[in-house]
C-alpha cells in the first residue's frame, strides 16, 4: 500500500469510528467534551503507533499459536505505560478518562490493526497506519465531543485546562449558560443519535461521491464488525 | 510456522519461550515506566489531595500534615453503611483549627457521592465538597462546585443550626431546598452531612484530640470492630 493510500484508508476509507466501528464503547462513553474526545484520542493515538511498530517487528517471526497472545501482552503491557505517564504527568486527564484509559487494552481497534496490518507489513507502514487510524478515531472522538458539548454545555474546550494543565491559557468558548444545555446529547443516547447521525453523513456522502469513482469504496453499506 | 517440519514437541517449547520472553518484556517495560513515574505520581497525588483540602478550609491556616494525622471512624449503625469515614485533623501551632471528614453519600441516584466536609472546633461547618459522583449529567450534577452554588448553602450551619431533625430537604420537612428535579441526590448529600455532623459530636474529643500517627480505629460500644 503506498503511504496515500493509508492515510485515506484510515482517515476516511476504513475509518475506525464512522466505517469499521471498532472501539464504540470508549468513542460513545468519553465523547462527551472536546477535552476528553482529544485526551482519549491522543492516548488511543500513541497506543496505536507505539503497538503496530512494534507488532510490525516481532509480527512474522512468531507462531500462529501465540501470536495473538503476544500482541495482547504487548498492548496491555503499552496502554499501562500511558496510563503511568498520564498519571504522572496530566493527572487532571488521567482522572477525567477514568477506567477508559485502561480499557483501550479491549479496544479491538488496536488489536484489528496489529492482526489485520501490522503483522503483516513492514515497519514504517505499521507506524503510518497506527497515525492513519489512530488519527481517524481522534478526529471522530473529537467531533463527536465537540458537538456534545456544545449541544449539551453551551460551550467548547471548556475542560481543555484539564489537557493542557491548570495553567493552560483556555478557557474554552461560552456561548450560552450551561443550564439550558440539551442534556439529551450528554447522555449515551445521544451519543448514539449523534454517532448515527455521522454514519448517515458519511453514507450520504459516499453515495454521492460514488457515480464518478466506482470502484474505488471498499465498504459495503453495513460494517461488517462492530464491537467495542 | 504453517508448513514448517518442526516436530510438534519443539514447536510447542518453541511457543512457550517465546510467549515467556514476551512475557519478560511486557513485564519490564511496566516496570521501567512505573520506577520513572512512581515518585512523580506519589507526588501529584498528593498535590491532589492537599488541594482538595484548601478548597474546604477555605484558606484556614495549618502548619501540620493533614495525610499524616487522621482517624478513621466507623458506625454503621448511625451513618447506614459499614464504610470508613476519614477524618484529616488541621492544626495550627499545634491546636486544631478544624477537622475534615471524607465520605460518602452512598444512597445517591446512581451509586455513591463522594463527600468532603470541613467542621471548625465548634462544630461548625466551614465547607463541603462533591470529590465524586455518578449523579445524571444535567440533573444531579448541580453538587459539582462548578455547576452551581448549591453546596454552599451547607456553611456556617452545625448539627444544632438547624435542629438535627431538620437536617432534610424542604420536601421530607426539613430546612433545605431541594434541587428542582433531583430530590433523591439533594436528600442523599443533606442527609449524610446530618449524620457525619452527629458522628462529629459523637466523637468530638477523640477528633480533637492529639496527633496520631496514621490510621487508628476509633471503637465506640455501639460500634466494635472485630
Amino acid at each position: 500500500m503506498t503511504p496515500a493510500a493509508i492515510l485515506r484508508a484510515g482517515f476516511r476509507d476504513q475509518n475506525p469510528g464512522l466505517v469499521q466501528l471498532l472501539g464504540l464503547c470508549p468513542l460513545l462513553a468519553v465523547s462527551t467534551s472536546l477535552g476528553s474526545g482529544l485526551g482519549l484520542g491522543l492516548a488511543t493515538l500513541a497506543v496505536l503507533i507505539a503497538s503496530n511498530g512494534l507488532v510490525s517487528l516481532v509480527g512474522r517471526t512468531l507462531p500462529a499459536e501465540i501470536r495473538i497472545a503476544v500482541f495482547v501482552l504487548l498492548i496491555a503491557a503499552l496502554v499501562t505505560a500511558v496510563e503511568l505517564a498520564l498519571s504522572a504527568w496530566l493527572p487532571g486527564l488521567h482522572a477525567a478518562l477514568g477506567i477508559f484509559l485502561p480499557l483501550i487494552v479491549t479496544n479491538c481497534l488496536v488489536l484489528a490493526r496489529a492482526e489485520a496490518f501490522a503483522s503483516r507489513q513492514p515497519v514504517g507502514a505499521a507506524l503510518l497506519d497506527g497515525f492513519a487510524m489512530g488519527g481517524g478515531f481522534l478526529v471522530v472522538l473529537v467531533a463527536l465531543g465537540s458537538v456534545r458539548e456544545v449541544l449539551g454545555r453551551g460551550s467548547l474546550g471548556g475542560d481543555l485546562h484539564v489537557l493542557l494543565g491548570s495553567d493552560g491559557l483556555t478557557s474554552g468558548l461560552h456561548l450560552f449558560d450551561g443550564q439550558h444545555g440539551f442534556l439529551l446529547a450528554l447522555l449515551p443516547p445521544g451519543a448514539f443519535i449523534l454517532l448515527g447521525l455521522g454514519l448517515a453523513w458519511r453514507q450520504w456522502r459516499q453515495a454521492t461521491a460514488a457515480v464518478p469513482a466506482s470502484g474505488a469504496g471498499v465498504t459495503s453499506g453495513m460494517p461488517g464488525e462492530a464491537a467495542s | 510456522m504453517a508448513g514448517n517440519p518442526e516436530r510438534p514437541a519443539r514447536r510447542t517449547v518453541r511457543a512457550a519461550i517465546l510467549l515467556a520472553t514476551a512475557a519478560i518484556a511486557a513485564f519490564g517495560l511496566v516496570a521501567i515506566v512505573h520506577e520513572a513515574t512512581r515518585d512523580r505520581i506519589a507526588a501529584t497525588t498528593r498535590a491532589r489531595e492537599l488541594a482538595r483540602f484548601d478548597q474546604v478550609l477555605g484558606g484556614l491556616p495549618h502548619d501540620n500534615d493533614l495525610l499524616a494525622d487522621t482517624l478513621t471512624l466507623r458506625d454503621p449503625e448511625l451513618l447506614g453503611t459499614t464504610e470508613a469515614v476519614t477524618a484529616y485533623r488541621a492544626r495550627f501551632h499545634g491546636q486544631p483549627v478544624a477537622v475534615v471528614l471524607e465520605f460518602d453519600a452512598t444512597d445517591g441516584y446512581s451509586g455513591a457521592i463522594r463527600l468532603l466536609l470541613a467542621i471548625a472546633p465548634d462544630g461548625t461547618i466551614l465547607g463541603v465538597r462533591t470529590v465524586s459522583h455518578h449523579e445524571t449529567p444535567g440533573l444531579g450534577d448541580f453538587i459539582d462546585v462548578g455547576k452551581s452554588d448549591w453546596m454552599q448553602r451547607f456553611s456556617g450551619k452545625s448539627r444544632d443550626n438547624p435542629a438535627a431533625a431538620r437536617w432534610r430537604v424542604r420536601k421530607d420537612g426539613g430546612d433545605f431546598d431541594q434541587y428542582t428535579g433531583a430530590t433523591i441526590t439533594s436528600r442523599a448529600v443533606v442527609g449524610a452531612i446530618g449524620r457525619t455532623l452527629e458522628l462529629f459530636a459523637r466523637h468530638r474529643d477523640e477528633l480533637l484530640g492529639d496527633e496520631s500517627l496514621g490510621d487508628e480505629l476509633l471503637a465506640t460500644p455501639a460500634t466494635i470492630q472485630p
